[in-house]
């Protein structure tokens, strides 16, 4: 076979990385490359340089430094029985193509992840030497995340930290159980291990910065996780704590959500049906009300339904509010601001300004109206001057008179 | 005195900017302005290229403030956000941030007042400008040119078409980023070059001074069209962050159509490729037989061959598994007939396992061979092969509910396990399994009449071990 050319990897590499979900470039520590020898910068915000047909933000130069793998996880197209085509980057190519892409502005760095060659060590380092190679001798300030293997010596994890803005390990599945049966070769106390490793890393660098000016930073944007939804029986319910249990112990960025997609050469081993693209917004939903409007795990647990899932048909915000119907309605010119962040349809912009404005005048339903997106969504919620939703919230159909009228299709602004 | 002695009652008042993005110009005449107490609908704004016709006679020259008028009062998020909302292209900007200041004096506070309309104009034309700013550091697309001159080297030429007067603006975010490139960004109202040292501007540009293409673009539209899953295609989604009017000057773009347009298709593509479509599970082992029979799923099924059920007690609590049917068990259709079962045979009865009340079965339900004149040479199944008959094992196991799984060789513990093992690291001990039953491995026995001599008599008492092992704890489990 003839050598392959390095357009002809690319095809291979990209589409093998395109179940990633993370895209993130955002939340790490300002540089840039005046007064250096190289380029580039990153300023806090993260920049989205295109999207794609499937809504999501291309920022990175998402790739694989191989598809090769010694593994045989089911729910990946690389596995070791899969009979996907093959290619491997040289760390020098990735190395090239990142410098290329970002001269001409269509990224903001690289994420590099790989399938596992040799053995994890080998793997590892391959991966830093790219980043060695795009820091040290071209001296760029871009940013760097890269995917770390948990069963890789913490030595050269560690180093990986140095180079990148962010390490992320991928936690895969949301029960043990899951992992054992579709990443048999996975270990899931070594990938919580790694994690632990990472978080007291993060730790310890940030307590010598404070010492000391010149200590090396290390991933300032933090580590990530993914896990893939739909491919075993978890539940929501299992998925969020599972969730916020990483947020809790590994002090994680984020935790992205894939939902398993069908993927070439799939296992037998895999669920017959892909679970509904909406799931994986649900969860992206719940993540925020976390993140955001100071609910609890237990919050969104109890917004789930018998089964353990969340309602597809409205998302998790509106179906807590159904469910504890005797917190509504909330009188907007008077409730606190964790009051009105669990009012369906108010967002966390709204609050701010409904709180900013009320200082000003007593609002009325119209004041309301123009702050927020859609006043049809909020209004059995809430009280104002010239409005008080009597009988609303006790109607049985009150949800049907919420929930979209038809399928939601346009899902997920990644 | 008042500050109104100063201006003359009735007098509208005209001031031309001298560019349109020029805040501290705008800033200077709007405080002098607001401290000689002119009233808002009282002033035009004109900038460079606006018409101020409704007020051609208006007055050009400004007051001058009385000595104790007092300080123009702006708080900080005010001020932040007019020196971004001059950058907007709607002639009324000036207008609305002077009416804006104008109330200020009398409510300090009126900036939070989000519900006032005033403010939320502002807050949008600010939205406006951050987005179309935020769009350009995205979407702008550098071209290298090569320079015969060798001393002058690369230079990157980007043509791009804001909405608003963003360009100088943004010029720091450019020349942090692209600090020791020489690069140029032209666009319909102005352009910004940077040699590595120096920022500076040039006139309007033309599309066609920009260079047409860039070998790179090959390389970024395949990586374009590789990374997106057409499984979860989502347009709405694109359009609504990357709208049509920035599609001409983006490389990529151009792929969109056909991108969508071929999605279904490959992902009817990846779904056909790999996932099998295998209806509920049966619920019968009638139901696997026949349902076997059909089995194309992996190219074992394709062979000129028959599937061969595995036999014995719906009720047994011990299940066998083996690889798959040979030459012989293929012709007669029943597992474990040819050598190696004879030889299995003879080593049950020889530790007191009744094969009768077993369930005896193969991790592959096809013969896989190679033809070799009339010969059918015996192959073993793949990894992949293994995976996707799991489906009829599992279905097999879930029906029987054996207490005990035997596994013969590698292939057979790779379909209960779902992972490779080495026979000898795993053989002797019990396996956990999820349904709550135990799995226990040993070697094949065909691996065993593979073997001559001692080797093979070592083998044999280590499989009689194994088998013994698991007779007892058939009785304990019982």
């Amino acid at each position: 076979m003839a050598a392959q050319t390095v357009l002809q990897k690319l095809e291979i590499l990209a589409d093998a990385a395109k179940y990633d979900a993370s895209c993130a470039s955002s939340g790490t520590a300002k540089k840039n490359s005046l007064g250096g020898r190289g380029i580039g910068s990153t300023e806090g915000m993260g920049i989205c340089h295109a999207y794609a047909p499937d809504g999501r933000c291309i920022s990175l130069l998402k790739i694989l430094l191989t598809n090769h793998c010694v593994f045989d996880c089911h729910y990946c197209v690389n596995r070791k029985s899969s009979n996907v085509a093959r290619a491997r980057f040289t760390p020098q190519e990735v190395v090239d193509l990142t410098l290329a892409f970002y001269r001409r502005n269509y990224i903001e760095g690289l994420f590099l992840s790989s399938g596992i060659v040799k053995n994890s060590n080998h793997t590892m380092e391959q991966i830093v030497e790219v980043a060695r190679i795009l820091r040290e001798e071209h001296d760029f300030r871009g940013y760097i995340h890269l995917k770390t293997i948990p069963e890789a010596d913490p030595e050269i994890v560690h180093q990986a930290g140095l180079y990148a803005d962010r390490v992320s390990i991928n936690v895969e599945l949301p029960t043990d159980s899951g992992l054992t049966r579709l990443a048999p070769d996975k270990d899931a106390r070594q990938i919580e291990g790694a994690m632990g490793k990472v978080k007291s890393d993060l730790v310890e660098a940030k307590d010598a910065r404070k010492r000391f000016k010149h200590a090396p930073r290390f991933a300032p944007a933090g580590q990530s996780t993914q896990m893939i939804v739909g491919a075993d029986a978890a539940t929501d319910a299992d998925i969020v704590g599972k969730a916020s249990r990483l947020y809790d112990n590994f002090r994680l960025r984020r935790v992205y959500y894939s939902a398993f997609s069908p993927i070439p050469d799939a296992s037998a081993v895999l669920p017959l049906k892909r679970p509904p693209l909406i799931r994986e917004h649900r969860l992206y939903q719940s993540d925020w009300l976390m993140r955001f409007y100071g609910y609890k795990p237990t919050d969104v647990m109890q917004a789930t339904e018998a089964d353990g899932n969340l309602p597809l048909d409205i998302d998790p915000k509106l179906a807590w509010a159904l469910k504890f119907r005797e917190a509504f309605p909330v009188d907007v010119n008077r409730a606190s601001k964790e009051q009105l962040l669990r009012v369906p349809g108010l967002g966390v912009k709204a609050v701010g300004k409904i709180l900013a404005s009320r200082r000003h005048r007593a609002l009325r339903l119209d004041d309301v109206a123009l702050l927020t997106q859609s006043i049809t969504k909020v209004r059995p919620f809430i009280v104002t001057v010239d409005w008080r939703p009597i009988t609303l919230t006790d109607r049985a159909d009150l949800r049907s008179l919420l929930a979209p009228r038809t399928e939601q299709l346009e899902l997920f602004a990644a | 005195m008042t500050a109104l002695q100063h201006v003359k009652l009735g007098t509208y008042y005209v001031v031309h900017l001298p560019e349109a993005d020029d805040f501290d110009f705008w800033r200077e005449r709007a405080r002098a302005l607001v401290q000689c107490d002119v009233p808002p609908d009282r002033i035009a704004w004109v900038e460079p290229g606006g018409s101020g016709d409704l007020f051609a006679h208006g007055e050009r020259r400004m007051p001058v403030p009385p000595m104790d008028a007092k300080p123009v009062r702006a708080n900080r998020r005010f001020v932040s956000l007019a020196k971004n909302t001059i950058l907007h292209s709607d002639p009324e900007r000036f207008a609305l941030l002077y009416r804006l200041l104008w109330r200020l004096q009398s409510n300090p506070r009126m900036m939070e007042d989000k519900a006032d309309l005033d403010v939320r104009r502002v807050e949008e034309l600010d939205k406006n400008v951050r987005r179309d700013s935020h769009k350009m550091h995205a979407f702008v697309r550098f071209r290298l040119v090569e320079s015969e001159d060798e001393e002058v080297g690369e230079h990157y030429v980007a043509w791009f078409e804001p909405e608003h007067h963003i360009l100088r603006a943004n010029a720091g975010f450019f020349m942090r980023r692209f600090s020791n490139m020489r690069w140029s960004i032209l666009t319909p109202r102005g352009s910004l070059h940077w040699d590595t040292e120096t920022m500076s501007e040039g006139p309007p540009a033309e599309r066609h001074d920009a260079p047409g293409g860039d070998p790179m673009e090959d390389l970024w539209r395949t990586y374009y069209a590789s990374i997106f899953n057409p499984a979860r295609l989502k347009i709405g989604a694109m359009l609504k962050e990357m709208p049509k009017k920035y599609w001409k000057n983006m490389p990529e773009a151009a792929l969109i159509p056909d991108l969508i347009a071929g999605a279904q298709g490959r992902e009817a593509k990846m779904v056909e490729k790999g996932a099998l479509e295998f209806e509920e599970r049966p619920d019968t082992l009638e139901a696997i037989d026949k349902a076997i029979h059909g089995c194309r799923k992996c190219p074992i099924g394709q062979l000129d061959n028959h599937a061969v059920m595995g036999e014995g007690p719906q009720d047994a609590s011990l299940m066998i598994v083996g690889e798959q049917p040979g030459d012989q068990e293929d012709q007669i259709g029943r597992p474990f007939v040819g050598p190696a079962g004879q030889l299995l045979d003879a080593h049950l009865e020889k530790v007191g396992i009744d094969r009768r009340a077993a369930y005896v079965t193969n991790a592959v339900k096809h013969f896989k061979y190679v033809q070799r004149g009339k010969r059918r040479l015996h192959q073993n199944p793949g990894a992949k092969e293994i995976d996707t008959c799991r489906w009829w094992i599992e279905s097999e196991r879930e029906i029987v509910k054996p207490k005990l799984v035997l596994a013969m060789g590698a292939s057979a513990a790779r379909s209960v396990l779902g992972k490779t093992v080495s026979i000898t690291k795993v053989r002797g001990a019990p396996i956990a399994l999820e349904d709550g039953s135990e799995l226990w491995v040993t070697a094949h026995p065909s691996y065993l009449l593979r073997l001559e001599g001692p080797a093979r008599e070592e083998q044999a008492r280590l499989f009689d071990a194994d088998l013994a092992a698991v007779r007892q704890r058939l009785e304990e489990l019982a």
